[in-house]
């Protein structure tokens, strides 16, 4: 049959596919010269008009980055970036901050039309308070006024580091020291913006908080310093999305979020990352290198939800460190990797506390000749008696020339402890995909709806608004574009 | 309706199909019994357009075109429906989900909008109603953990969902207790009009006590070699296949 649909033609198409957020926006903007020195991390924190204290801390990080090696352990292979060949600080040249929309540069306003967001249909339809970062530099923020009536600060590190100095510097370092790694301590030195969120004791955020972040300098690199504080008691929810122009050098992007949910607080986090992946021979695309962690007290609560679509190499795994007894850690995870994309990722769980409880869902698709790993560590320390920890990890597999890979490590010091890990590995099979067509559903539309189906678990865990975005972006991550 | 001329298929360079004739009008219901390995499934597959099979000689007119260049979501965009032997499964997809994305990819391949959600559901409700289905049912994994009459059950709600010109069923009956048979064979009379049409391929005279055949076929060695009127369904019952053999091979 002439027309018939195979998985060569799949692939065909899977290669053929483009980055949807693959523009470059003409905005004037405020560029540091290449290079790292003590000078430029100087340079930085003078530019945002640090506290003291603050260019120390900068300086303390960047000397410690200089003595350390770029990691090596990760199932991922790419050319190391040079990072004397990066500018570490890009702003958009207009004004720092806007009081209404009117005010904001056209060309910017467009840009998040292109982006499919609407800062002025968030403020009024989907109820979502937003900050947006583009380059290094937050550059809107929504919602402010109402949150601020019930004590809730949400606003760029930057301002937060101006405006509130004392719980930066309280919190800032807490959970993912300067030291902590290559990339941590080259962010610590150098992140230029990002968002800042604490919510006051007994306070349950009414809206989802988000941020929108996207590289669009050339020869840039994207540090940003996420900070969220659910003070006793509270509870937030906070989405994070990301993209990033097409372009054929690789751009690095190395954040660093850390969360800390106080006594009884609640943080849920969700992610939906598609950075540029690279074209189809693999040129290109985002590294995203990036360091998530959060602490819980007792009683607290972190669920880590992500989908992860996009980025050349991601080094990624957002992690729990059960500290307070009954505290409970989650990571719900889909990542979809096609082309030459190579993803190692996955979470840590440290049960330090008593009755401390984890659950990790990874869903990982791999097509084209890409490679996805999963790679977890599920700790129990020896005081952690009844800990309890649930992994399950799924590979849905889609041609001959892609790699699933599971790494789980476990560490377990006390004998009361329960884990369980299950994993399975298949692929979208030729009857399933049969079955579909008999029923009106052509081939590209039948892989999307088992794709959809597979991630099901992961997806129910987004918040209503996201989800439906993220449904979009695994169906145009692996779809392609046939009429 | 279906006009097949002299169809000779092959799978991976053997050939099953050996020169199939059928026709088969709209409003009729055809039988095709035959011996294990005689090309039952292999007909009904190649009608639907499974890429596995090469049409090599023959032709299969549907309405009076020619289907064989078409793929399979075209077929069933055109109104073919294959109920299968063996439905497969799909995890985290509910029936409902699946039901509501073959509806609407059929109608987009048609000009037609996504169907209103509140037809849908009146929809839904109606031939649940029909088929005797618990609508606790629909929103569970598309055959995942089906046991073999829930399987058989879904895919004639399908059938009845789709409303198709020309329904393929499938070995239906197997794996169907007597309840279950009675059921999905109600299911399939109620559907059954003047203007569709049913092939009911099966082993056994069993499921053709509830689904009366206009016409029965038997298929051996990829032809049809003896064609008749519902009586030769239960000859074949009372004699088995034996007798057909011998006639073809003297």
């Amino acid at each position: 049959m002439s027309n018939k649909y195979t998985e060569d033609d799949l692939r065909e198409e899977l290669k053929t596919k483009e980055y949807e957020y693959g523009f470059y926006t003409d905005i004037e903007s405020d560029t540091f010269p290449i290079g790292l020195n003590e000078d430029i991390v100087r340079a930085i924190s003078l530019k945002k008009e640090e506290p003291e204290w603050m260019t120390e801390w900068r300086l303390e990080a960047f000397r410690a980055w200089k003595e350390m090696t770029e990691p090596e352990w990760a199932n991922v292979h790419y050319k190391k970036p040079d990072f004397q060949a990066i500018s570490y600080y890009s702003a958009p040249n207009s004004k720092p901050k806007y009081n209404s929309l009117d005010e904001v540069d056209p060309e910017l306003l467009a840009t998040f039309a292109k982006l499919g967001i609407s800062i002025d249909e968030q403020k009024k339809l989907s109820n979502v308070a937003m900050d947006v970062v583009i380059d290094s530099v937050s550059v809107a923020t929504t919602f402010k006024k109402t949150l601020g009536e019930k004590g809730i600060i949400f606003c760029s590190i930057s301002e937060a580091l101006r405006e509130h100095p004392e719980l930066v510097k309280k919190y800032i370092g807490t959970i993912v020291p300067q030291k902590d790694n290559f990339y941590a301590a080259l962010n610590s030195a150098v992140f230029s913006d990002g968002s800042f969120c604490y919510i006051p004791k007994g306070v349950r955020c009414p809206m989802e908080l988000s941020t929108y972040f996207r590289i669009n300098q050339a020869g840039t690199g994207q540090f940003e310093r996420t900070l969220v504080i659910a003070d006793e008691g509270s509870y937030v929810s906070y989405l994070e999305g990301c993209t990033a122009p097409s372009r054929d050098e690789n751009q690095l992007h190395a954040a660093v979020v850390e969360l800390i949910a106080l006594d009884d607080a609640e943080i849920k986090y969700s992610t939906v990352q598609n950075w540029y992946p690279g074209n189809a021979e693999g040129k290109g695309g985002v590294y995203n290198f990036v360091t998530k962690r959060g602490l819980c007290e007792k009683n607290a609560k972190i669920s880590w939800t992500q989908v992860e679509t996009g980025s050349a190499v991601t080094w990624k795994y957002p992690s729990c460190v059960l500290k307070g007894d009954n505290s409970v850690g989650e990571f719900y995870s889909i990542a979809v990797t096609n082309n030459y994309q190579q993803a190692d990722t996955g979470t840590k769980m440290i049960h330090l506390g008593k009755n401390t409880k984890s659950t990790i869902i990874s869903k990982g698709i791999s097509a084209g000749k890409s490679q996805n790993s999963y790679r977890g560590l599920v700790k129990i320390s020896p005081n952690a008696d009844n800990a309890r920890n649930f992994s399950q990890c799924d590979s849905l597999l889609m041609g001959n020339e892609c790699g699933a890979h599971t790494f789980p490590y476990i560490e377990a010091k006390n004998k009361t402890a329960k884990i369980e890990h299950e994993a399975t590995t298949s692929k979208i099979g030729e009857d399933q995909i049969f079955y579909c067509n008999q029923r009106g559903i052509n081939t590209e539309k039948a892989i999307a709806l088992i794709v959809n189906g597979f991630s099901k678990e992961v997806l129910n865990k987004l918040p209503m608004e996201f989800a439906v975005e993220a449904q979009k972006l695994l169906e145009i991550s692996l779809e392609g574009s046939v009429g | 309706m279906l006009k097949i001329n002299n169809l000779h298929a092959s799978i991976e360079d053997k050939g099953i199909l050996r020169g199939v004739n059928l026709e088969v009008k709209a409003g009729e219901v055809h039988a095709i019994m035959g011996p294990n390995g005689s090309g039952k499934s292999t007909l009904a597959a190649v009608i639907a357009g499974k890429e596995e099979y090469e049409v090599t000689e023959g032709s299969i007119l549907f309405d009076n075109e020619d289907i064989n260049e078409l793929a399979a979501e075209e077929r069933a965009h055109k109104g073919v429906f294959l109920s299968f032997q063996y439905p497969v499964e799909i995890p985290g997809v509910s029936v409902t989900n699946f039901m509501k994305t073959a509806i609407n990819e059929t109608r987009k391949a048609k000009g037609l909008e996504d169907m209103p959600a509140k037809d849908m559901l009146k929809l839904i409700r109606e031939k649940s109603e029909l088929l005797e289905i618990d609508r606790k049912f629909l929103s569970r994994s598309l055959n995942e953990g089906f046991s073999g009459g829930e399987k058989k059950r879904n895919e004639i709600f399908q059938m009845a969902m789709l409303e198709p010109k020309l329904a393929i069923l499938d070995e239906t009956d197997s794996g169907l207790d007597i309840d279950a048979l009675r059921i999905v064979a109600n299911g399939v009379n109620k559907l059954k009009s003047k203007d569709n049409a049913v092939i009911v391929i099966t082993h056994y005279q069993r499921l053709l006590e509830y689904i009366v055949p206009d016409f029965v076929h038997v298929l051996y060695n990829g032809r049809i070699v003896k064609s008749g009127g519902k009586e030769l369904a239960h000859e074949l019952e009372e004699k088995g296949y034996d007798w057909i053999k011998e006639e073809v091979n003297a």
